[in-house]
């Protein structure tokens, strides 16, 4: 995964709230076996209209995506993630976020930075005209007017977007943790412990 | 862990699955069942091959295809294959062929008696059992709390992470206690019951909690019905619901396929029975409903948030406090070709769909047979079709002549699996028509482009295909 650190640019001033995953990438694009590709699909149903923003000479290929409120709803499907990422988004702002969404995202690579509403109102206005910068490391937003909005992440995701680390590699590092708690199932509660067959 | 304090349902089977706990709260979690499908998996076998890694442990692990496999024939009379034309979903199921052997696991292919829904196919084999931890990439694995497990979807990622390693990295969330009390009037279903918490919390109600659902209500529910109201816990944005397992839960597990047996078998039960909320224990947030206010209930609009009872009207946007859902109703609206103030009871419908996860078990199928028996969809409906849960239901339900019923009554009896729940496989509502589904969601294009969904009842739905409109299931039967 590549290191986040800074990420710079102009920024979709979407904000529309509720917007669930089908939105992001309706199911019929789930067909694939790959994940590239997907931003084509990316805001499918929005991009019949001629004058969306993620066609407009303007902003398509924004790093940065200003949504509303429960940005990612809906399914569990990882290929939203991936559509954004194909799609060249780097970062997301919103509000809040759906549980799985962001998870999937931070998977990728994606960073998602929750503030206020006030905030993301205020971000969405200067992303008409002018780029907006995010650094990782300070955990701050800011715009050429000036504006410097902080935000929290947890510490481990910092972490890795920071250093680009692969979460299966260092939970496999932890391999002999694991095996200890399933010696323990299988002593306390066997029937936890069998499974099915191939 | 030993602990005097009081726990919750959700606290007890999360302490039993912690193998680490980081200084930040975040929690190494042991996963005991992973349900693997063919859409969300292709990517992490393929992430593991590339990495030279390993499934961890086979045996808890279970794949079966599901979410686009047609539902047409899959074998011709001779027992050869029948082609799936999209080659997309054709490459789709072959991936997760080759997968699972490849990888070790336990495959249940698209023409073997006891395919169907993941998260149809998980308790009915007694793969899904009470206080498991169970994952599986698709957001409706919340059905499996209907058993009393910790269920929940994860993303592709994820899948790949539980496949290598067996576990997975978690926060744990705020414990919501939604508490039914009361009795279901006549006619009214766990899947009315759970539309109409959707309305009352909201579709982000239930974010950053897992909701656990009790009061006497909840109880009276058969399994089946359990499992339809925590399928859709997701819809009020909860990442897992969850029923205490009781007498009725061990009777439904007892003597399925890969259920304990023996010594097992006790220690199983001895450990089930001790798993209700201790009393005392504290949920972050609590809510009470009262069964009786719940009648038969259909949506309106694009969120399953938008719940009103079949004797209602489509509300006005204007009768929503806040701004943006205003906005969002109006468009839902637009979407769904009504008008404010329009009774439910006379929305004309074109199509109606009975099945996936949410609804497509054998007690679905019988209440929907119920009211279809000795009548016939009327003239303006053009597309009826019955999606069984799984073989196994399917199986059960023509041994009880309930496939004559439906095709009788001028519906398509299908094989299993997620079919127009999401519209990835042909089964699709064409644009601009709708339909009376029982599936989850009621997203704009869920059910095909330009689709109108209106989530009901497997009974409502019966009823709706009767009359030609959405209609008070009450009316005819009760
Ligand atoms: S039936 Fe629908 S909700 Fe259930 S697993 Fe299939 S696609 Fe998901």
């Amino acid at each position: 995964m590549e290191p986040v650190t800074t990420i710079d640019g102009r920024a979709y001033p979407f904000g529309q709230k509720n917007v669930d995953t089908d939105v992001i990438i309706p199911s019929h694009w789930l067909k694939t076996i790959t994940r590239e590709g997907l931003g084509r699909g990316a805001f499918e149903s929005l991009r019949t209209d001629p004058d969306n923003l993620f066609d407009s000479a303007e902003f398509s290929g924004s790093p940065i995506l200003v949504a509303g409120d429960n940005f990612g709803c809906g399914s569990s499907r990882e290929h939203a993630a991936w559509a954004l990422l194909d799609l060249g988004v780097r970062a997301v702002i919103a509000p809040s976020f759906s549980d799985i969404f962001s998870g999937n995202a931070f998977k990728n690579g994606i960073l998602t930075v929750v503030l206020p509403q006030d905030a993301v109102d205020r971000l969405a206005e200067v992303a008409r005209t002018q780029p907006i910068h995010i650094d990782l490391e300070q955990q701050t937003v800011t715009t050429p007017f000036q504006d410097r909005f902080a935000f929290d992440i947890d510490p481990f995701r910092k972490n890795c977007l920071l250093n680009g680390l692969d979460e299966v590699g260092l939970t496999l590092a932890q391999s002999d943790v694991i095996g200890v708690f399933e010696d323990r199932v299988r002593a306390e509660r066997p029937f936890l412990a069998t499974g099915v067959a191939a | 862990m030993a602990t005097t304090n009081p726990r919750t349902l959700y606290q007890k089977i999360w302490d039993a699955h912690v193998v680490e706990r980081r200084d930040d709260g975040t929690c190494l979690i042991y996963i005991d069942r992973h349900l693997v499908h063919e859409v969300t998996s292709p990517q992490a076998f393929e992430a593991l091959r590339l990495a030279g890694r390993k499934v961890r442990r086979p045996d808890l692990t279970l794949a079966v295809p599901d979410h686009n496999l047609p539902t047409t024939a899959r074998r011709d009379a001779a027992g050869q294959r029948i082609a799936i034309k999209d080659a997309q979903s054709a490459q789709q199921l072959a991936a997760l062929e080759a997968n699972a052997p490849a990888f070790g696991i336990r495959y249940i292919g698209d023409a073997d008696r006891e395919q169907g829904i993941v998260h149809v196919v998980g308790p009915e084999q007694g793969f899904s059992l009470p206080g498991a931890t169970i994952v599986c990439g698709d957001s409706h694995t919340a059905c499996h709390g209907g058993l009393g497990a910790l269920a929940f979807g994860i993303g592709t990622s994820e899948v790949e992470h539980v496949l290598a390693t067996q576990t997975l990295l978690l926060k744990q969330s705020k414990a919501m206690e939604v508490r039914v009390e009361g009795d279901l009037g006549p006619g009214v279903t766990a899947k009315d019951l759970v539309l109409h918490i959707t309305g009352v919390l909201g579709a982000a109600g239930g974010t950053g909690y897992v909701i656990e659902y009790t009061g006497s209500a909840i109880r009276a529910l058969s399994i089946e019905g359990r499992l339809t109201v925590s399928n859709m816990a997701i819809e009020h944005g909860a990442r897992a619901g969850l029923i205490a397992p009781d007498e009725a839960t061990i009777a439904y597990v007892k003597g399925r396929p890969y259920a304990p047996k023996g010594a097992d078998w006790d220690a199983a039960v001895a450990w089930w029975r001790s798993l209700a909320t201790d009393p005392g224990a504290r949920y972050d947030k609590v809510v009470v409903i009262d069964a009786a206010q719940i009648v038969p209930s259909v949506t309106w609009g694009t969120s399953p948030e938008d719940v009103v009872p079949i004797t209602g009207v489509v509300p006005a946007p204007d009768s929503f406090a806040d701004a943006s859902k205003r906005e969002a109703a109006a468009k839902s609206l637009a979407y769904m070709g009504l008008e404010p103030g329009q009774p439910l009871n006379a929305v004309e419908i074109q199509n109606v769909f009975i099945g996936s996860c949410t609804n497509s078990r054998i007690e679905d199928l019988r209440a929907a047979a119920a009211v279809l028996r000795g009548r016939h969809k009327a003239p303006g409906v053009k597309w009826a079709i019955v999606v069984p849960g799984s073989g196994l239901v399917k199986a059960m339900a023509e041994a009880e002549g309930l496939d004559q019923v439906f095709v009788e009554a001028g519906f398509e009896w299908r094989e299993p699996g997620c079919s127009a729940c999401l519209g990835m496989n042909p089964d699709k509502v064409p644009a601009g028509e709708r339909c009376a589904s029982t599936s989850n969601r009621n997203f704009v294009g869920r059910q095909g482009p330009g689709a109108r969904t209106h989530l009901v009842s497997p009974a409502m739905a019966a009823a709706a295909a009767v009359a030609g409109h959405l209609t008070d299931v009450r009316d005819l039967v009760c």
